[in-house]
């Protein structure tokens, strides 16, 4: 069914149709729709969730992990600062192996403080062991929302879906929703194998973990990620079966004969497929690799599909501030060199605090790629888009 | 010695099997000692709810002592017990 959506409607529609055991959440722009419409679906007794209003995201994580571990399926949504208060709880959902399922709109982090979207709240999260998924558009993050849940459960890890904020999640958009009996079959009764609430198995969890198991325990998180890779697949060819809309780690775009390519993630995405168009009607061979998994990264995948272009430019919506370049740049170039293909890639940082990225500024990101494609050199490894000298 | 699992052994998440407390003894932590005195004691079982080591002993439906395997002496149970009870006080650990 064609409705229109802004992101966080569609994320909160794929939450009802999902209908959680517990959500603990604590609203923060510019995701605090998702939470407030939802709260609203439990007032009206459209879901049966117990919807638990907390103090912060210390505590919604932390309220999460304890109904998780008691066996329910449970579902919460943050942005930026909050993300950055449940960091330490983020690591023990991982640790704990526990499928819970975060709307995560991404946004800038402070100071100076700024409520609108980059990648850096989400960016630094990407070490704590949980799946992310990133969306170029509402449709996806609806779409990944509901996949999240079976790739959580599945992989008995944690799965944050993003989307942009404001850019989508404020943008009022068409998606095609599945009707909800189709989500309710497609996602199944959560039946996990352990849970605290039963009496009849009952175990220790989270114990001390020293010198002598800690290791085997991070080890056993380590191997879950690499196995998440078949899962996320697997629920993405399910997911296609059954509603014809096709994912994967990533999606190229006029990626298979091109010279050029761009890297990006999310809704700068959208922007840069117009652009690609505008140049395949010059005549220039441009196009795009648009990962959608950031973790696991699907590094030979990505090398793979990458290997036949001559020139690269990475977008990064965050900066690592390490005097080197962006995170996805680090890991694009790292995917490269261990597969041994050497094709020039530089950086560009864009977009932060929600600076606007417009089709001009990619079009000269494309015209310099054509530079670098002849010359085979990157005169500027790391460069800057859109800030004021 | 004892065999350390390997990681495709252990069950995943940080697991182990119930009931794992029981095999800490958590006694030897005590600088402090609670004392019982059963002819003062009303049988209200504040102690028993409120001591975080399970460390009053019941039998038979009563409180009859404590648990010195595990009574870390953090003094719970003397500050809870009813003041026209003081059945049980805090007195210096023998070492």
């Amino acid at each position: 069914m064609k409705v229109a959506k802004t992101g966080n409607e569609a994320m909160a529609e794929a939450m009802r149709q999902i209908n959680p055991d517990v959500v603990a959440a604590y609203p923060i722009t510019p995701a605090t729709e998702i939470v407030m419409i939802f709260s609203q679906f439990v007032a009206d007794g459209l879901v049966d969730t117990e919807y638990v209003a907390v103090e912060s995201e210390h505590s919604a994580m932390s309220a999460c992990i304890g109904a998780s571990a008691a066996g329910a399926r449970v579902m919460t949504s943050t942005s930026s600062q909050g993300l950055a208060l449940m960091y330490e709880m983020l690591y023990i959902a991982a640790g704990l192996r526990l499928p819970i399922v975060i709307g995560e709109v991404n946004r800038a982090l402070s100071a100076p403080i700024n409520i609108h979207g980059d990648h850096s709240d989400t960016m630094g999260a990407r070490d704590s062991g949980w799946i992310q998924i990133f969306s170029e558009n509402s449709q996806e993050a609806y779409d990944s929302m509901i996949q999240a849940i079976l790739i959580s459960e599945r992989a008995k890890l944690p799965v944050m879906v993003t989307t942009d904020g404001f850019i989508i999640s404020h943008c009022l958009e068409v998606i095609d929703m599945i009707p909800d009996s189709d989500v309710k079959r497609f996602i199944g009764e959560y039946k996990p194998e352990r849970f605290l609430l039963d009496i009849k198995k009952p175990y220790t969890l989270g114990a001390i973990d020293l010198q002598d198991y800690y290791f085997e325990h991070k080890m056993q998180e380590a191997e879950a990620m690499k196995n998440s890779k078949k899962i996320i697949m697997d629920v993405a060819a399910e997911f296609n079966k059954s509603f014809g809309r096709e994912y994967g780690f990533f999606e190229k775009y006029k990626l298979d004969d091109a010279d050029i390519a761009i890297v990006c993630l999310g809704s700068a995405a959208g922007t840069t497929k117009v652009v690609v168009d505008e140049l395949r009607a010059k005549g220039i061979k441009a196009g795009l690799l648009k990962p959608r998994v950031f973790r696991p990264f699907p590094y030979k995948e990505i090398a793979s599909e990458l290997s036949k272009v001559k020139a690269i430019s990475v977008l990064d919506r965050s900066d690592t501030y390490s005097a080197y370049a962006g995170p996805v740049f680090t890991e694009i170039t790292s995917a490269l060199y261990s597969s041994n293909i050497q094709i020039p890639v530089n950086n560009y940082i864009y977009g932060l605090g929600g600076r606007d990225i417009g089709i001009a500024d990619i079009t000269k990101v494309f015209e310099e790629l054509v530079g670098i494609s002849k010359t085979k050199k990157v005169e500027r490894l790391i460069g800057y888009i859109g800030v004021r000298e | 010695m004892e065999k350390k699992l390997g990681w495709k052994e252990l069950p995943e998440g940080d697991i182990l099997e119930e009931g794992t407390a029981r095999k800490f003894k958590t006694g030897d932590w005590r600088n402090k000692r609670a004392v019982y005195h059963p002819e003062k004691c009303i049988q209200c079982f504040i102690c028993w709810i409120n001591c975080p080591d399970t460390a009053i002993i019941v039998k038979d439906g009563k409180v009859v002592g404590i648990n010195y395997d595990y009574c870390k002496g953090c003094g719970i149970c003397a500050r809870e017990c009813p003041p026209k009870a003081t059945a049980i006080t805090m007195e210096e650990e023998k070492k």
